[in-house]
């Protein structure tokens, strides 16, 4: 990454009573910029994006959105300022429509007005191929229209970094490759991502640049392959080769 | 005939497909691990097989029986042993006592409190004490020996080791090794590829629900169980 960060956290520590889940983490994603998160269960890896989605408040440390510290700010804060975050469980309201679900994100999470709001839906909705199911219950999707939508709702709040929290988690081969290229479009158009996903094979697709957590701290951090065959990243996930 | 058939098994969880059609064989005295990373499948896999999760496809044989529908209970009563992820075991009951509870399922054979006591002295020291002071690995041992007093045909132990520290694990797997050398058939899920590998003969790793790669734990390479276990290549014609 050569310029300047456009979501950016420094020397973040975070707490739960005697667990440190963050040990001093730095971590930086420029504009236009996909980068991966890797770890193994319990590495840290959603704590950090709640962080720096405003969700969970560091300990110690700090956040910066485009150069301005947004440490003490909230998530509606964070959201409106242009950070996006899809779930790892989408979670949509169920008795609304596909399209009323996007518009409250675009509306309250996105801060925008009535014409923009619905001008933001129709067009997140049909980039995230949910057009034809738009005035459909969001409880009747099944898994990848859920998470298609989850994708929506992040995208319809006009994000300049979008958070990602294994999207493709349960989907089928097919459709993690759908996902793929929906994804590989938005990088294309300049919007950074953080991407935490367990299916690295996936995610790889997509990132140029793959980091990986392991007790609450960066162990590695490089060009993805490098990264996934690095000795201390097998030894995080499988255990050391020398035990 | 094997002590395990696996066939085509498909498992969810809601509209998660978590298990997508695998086939698995175990034989009579056989310890094979099941690697693969958070969300693969193999939780839901040993569940089912205990009789804890119902399979949307497919078939469990166990010693000749169809036990696809079997519940948990009916599945102990067979000789099949969870030791689940986390132990649970009942807090506030003794070592001894939360032996007794799962004794009064037990099959005839071999293990019985006094000869698990016997065979494990960590658990002889820590008889009286109620399971919620013990530690990680005292609370691991307890939950092996819970599982071993039904004296079942067949052990699935989910995640021994996580959470526990270095000399813990050690401890837990010397339990193992008796376990084994008494002949036991065991499905070992492990995130620690080395201490599976130590008393393992086969290994099978899972990606997705899937099995995509299987061998001899002698005769595979860390390289080759890393590639298949992040999915960074695929290996052709492995695992249903």
């Amino acid at each position: 990454m050569t310029s300047e960060p456009v979501l950016e956290a420094v020397g973040v520590r975070r707490s739960f009573g005697a667990l440190a889940a963050l040990d001093g983490v730095d971590f930086a994603v420029g504009p236009g910029e996909a980068v991966g998160i890797v770890g193994p269960n319990g590495a840290g890896k959603t704590t950090l994006l709640s962080i720096l989605a405003g969700t969970i408040a560091p300990s110690s440390g700090t956040i910066r959105f485009r150069g301005r510290d947004v440490t003490r700010s909230g998530a509606s804060t964070r959201s409106r300022l242009g950070i996006g975050r899809a779930h790892q469980v989408p979670r949509p309201f169920g008795a609304m429509t596909v399209f009323e679900n996007c518009l409250v994100a675009a509306s309250t999470g996105g801060g925008l007005r009535r014409r923009q709001a619905y001008a933001r839906c129709i067009e997140m909705l049909e980039l995230c191929r949910l057009g034809d199911v738009a005035n459909r219950r969001a409880d009747t999707l099944g898994l990848l229209g859920r998470k298609r939508l989850e994708l929506a709702r992040a995208l319809a709040t006009n994000p300049v970094v979008l958070l990602l929290d294994e999207i493709a988690a349960g989907l089928t081969d097919a459709e993690a490759a759908e996902l793929v290229v929906m994804i590989k479009a938005l990088r294309d158009g300049g919007l950074a991502i953080v991407w935490i996903e367990h299916i690295v094979h996936v995610l790889v697709q997509v990132v140029e640049r793959l980091v990986c957590m392991d007790f609450g701290q960066v162990i590695a951090d490089g060009e993805p392959q490098a990264v996934m065959r690095d000795a201390r990243v097998v030894d995080a996930y499988l255990g050391s080769a020398a035990a | 005939m094997s002590l395990l058939s696996v066939e085509n098994l498909e498992l969810r969880h809601g509209l998660l497909e978590a298990v997508r059609g695998v086939s698995l064989t175990l034989e009579q005295g056989q310890t094979v691990a099941l690697v693969g990373a958070n969300g693969a499948g193999k939780t839901t896999l040993l569940r089912a097989l205990a009789g804890a999760h119902r399979p949307s496809g497919g078939t469990i044989t166990f010693d000749g029986v169809d036990i696809t529908r079997r519940r948990a209970h009916e599945c102990v009563r067979m000789g099949i042993s969870l030791v689940p992820e986390g132990r649970r075991l009942f807090g506030n009951l003794t070592v001894e006592e939360n032996l007794l509870v799962a004794a009064q399922r037990k099959r005839p054979g071999h293990w019985n409190v006094e000869t698990l006591l016997e065979a494990f002295p960590l658990l002889q020291r820590l008889r009286h004490q109620r399971a919620a002071t013990l530690s990680g690995g005292e609370q691991q041992a307890a939950a092996i020996g819970r599982a071993l007093i039904s004296n079942p045909r067949l052990l699935l132990l989910d995640e021994v080791s996580l959470g526990l520290a270095p000399l813990a694990v050690d401890a837990v797997y010397s339990s193992l090794a008796t376990v084994i050398a008494a002949g036991a058939t065991i499905l070992l899920v492990e995130q620690d590829l080395t201490r599976a590998v130590s008393v393992a003969q086969r290994v099978v790793c899972m990606l997705e629900g899937r099995f995509v790669l299987e061998g001899r734990a002698a005769e595979l390479s860390r390289e080759q169980i890393t590639d298949a276990y992040f999915g960074l290549q695929r290996p052709a014609g492995v695992g249903a």
